[in-house]
């Protein structure tokens, strides 16, 4: 299981950033979140908006930061399916 | 409503004496903190429910899809006012458009109009200035963003894009469905909500500083104080206002408060206005993240003509007002 923030470091990267990480948090999982900063790096993925979040090389939403608690629903069927 | 309530709040309530020039000042504070404060809510709130039916990527299809005989530019630059902006954005939107097969004058509009209209200007400028003067502001920042769209797609700018641009966009191709899930208008609402209240703890301080220096100078300073100084036939003011303005662009919207006292304390509407699309429109950082993309020689086209085009409506707003 891969999970990557995509975004140059602006401050809404950071907080989608932090915000998976508390999501990961809740869910009881360890898995770390990379930081994806090059922009060519980036643009591989098809996006137009930054910041991205990106689980097993899909993007699963770009653009906005939910809140924590919606990410962690957001995330909890990748780690049922593992 | 919302004055008669500070009134009744401030004079009877509190029982201060009208006139007194530090009451007057928490008066303006007070008043335009809760008007503003309302408008920046609705408005956020509106904006994030526009954007959220219409995302870049829909923006992107519908501008390379069809043909709209020159309407394009017009298209690019209201899709530009009515999404919010993100400096960090302004790249993978750049890219995402040349991959969609966008002109390069189409995606200057975009990127011109964008930041020059905002949700938070325009929250701002309907408080401060009301709505007659918030209208033109907001057509004004389309029309330049169309016209310069326009104009600079005329120069064959694009050998003076970086060249792994190019790359990008000739290896990947755009991608261009549109999310199969259409989610419902109650899944989308948290998201708009939390948006808006990003954008709000984010603008806060600077509006409430703003709206507290602007309180002051409402309270102390003499009206037609700069009257002298800063007059519409005062020929260097508009230029001048736009160069100060540039290196202001993280306090944008504590800039709009302050700018509206020195309005009434005898600045030209026009030369404010100039002053105000160059804060938001001609920002450093965002001239930084671009330098990525474009080569020197373009940037300083884009940036330039912009800064041309808003001296321009700078001495046409001190004409008409």
């Amino acid at each position: 299981m891969t999970i990557k923030v995509l975004g140059t470091g602006c401050p809404k990267c950071q907080r989608l950033h932090r915000h998976t990480e508390k999501a990961l948090e809740l869910l009881n999982q360890d898995v770390e979140v990379q930081k994806v900063e090059d922009m060519a790096d980036i643009m591989q993925y098809n996006i137009m908006q930054t910041p991205a979040l990106v689980v097993n090389e899909e993007v699963v939403l770009n653009g906005n930061v939910p809140a924590a608690t919606s990410l962690a629903e957001m995330l909890e069927p990748y780690f049922e399916k593992a | 409503m919302l004055e008669q309530l500070i009134d009744y709040l401030i004079y009877q309530l509190l029982g201060l004496q009208e006139g007194v020039h530090w009451v007057s000042a928490l008066h303006f504070f007070l008043y335009d903190t809760l008007k503003i404060g309302i408008l920046l809510v609705l408005i956020t709130l509106i904006m994030g429910t526009v954007n959220s039916y219409f995302p870049v990527e829909r923006v992107r299809k519908f501008l390379a899809s069809r043909n709209l005989y020159g309407g394009e530019y017009l298209s690019a630059s209201v899709f530009g006012a009515i999404t919010p902006f993100c400096s960090c954005s302004s790249i993978p939107l750049f890219i995402g458009f040349l991959q969609g097969g966008l002109p390069l004058g189409i995606t200057f509009s975009y990127l011109i109009t964008s930041p020059l209209v905002n949700e938070v200007a325009l929250a701002l400028f309907i408080g401060m200035f009301g709505w007659k003067v918030t209208l033109v502001y907001a057509v004004s920042g389309i029309l330049l963003g169309t016209v310069l769209g326009w104009l600079l797609n005329r120069f064959r700018l694009e050998p003076y894009v970086e060249e792994w641009v190019w790359n990008i966009a000739k290896n990947k191709q755009a991608n261009s469905e549109v999310a199969d899930r259409n989610p419902t208008f109650a899944e989308r609402w948290p998201g708009i909500v939390q948006e808006s209240k990003d954008i709000i703890r984010r603008v806060g301080p600077y509006v409430l500083i703003g709206i507290g220096i602007g309180g002051v100078i409402h309270g102390f300073l003499p009206t037609n104080f700069f009257e002298a100084y800063l007059s519409s036939s005062n020929p260097f003011a508009v230029p001048v206002a736009v160069l100060v303005a540039i290196p202001m662009y993280a306090n944008a919207s504590g800039v709009i408060p302050i700018i509206q006292a020195l309005v009434a304390k005898g600045i030209p509407l026009g030369t404010a206005l100039a002053f105000m699309m160059a804060v938001v429109g001609l920002s450093l950082p965002e001239a930084l993240i671009l330098k990525k993309v474009m080569k020197p020689r373009l940037l300083a086209a884009f940036f330039g003509s912009v800064g041309v085009a808003i001296i321009g409506l700078g001495y046409v707003f001190n004409g008409i007002f």
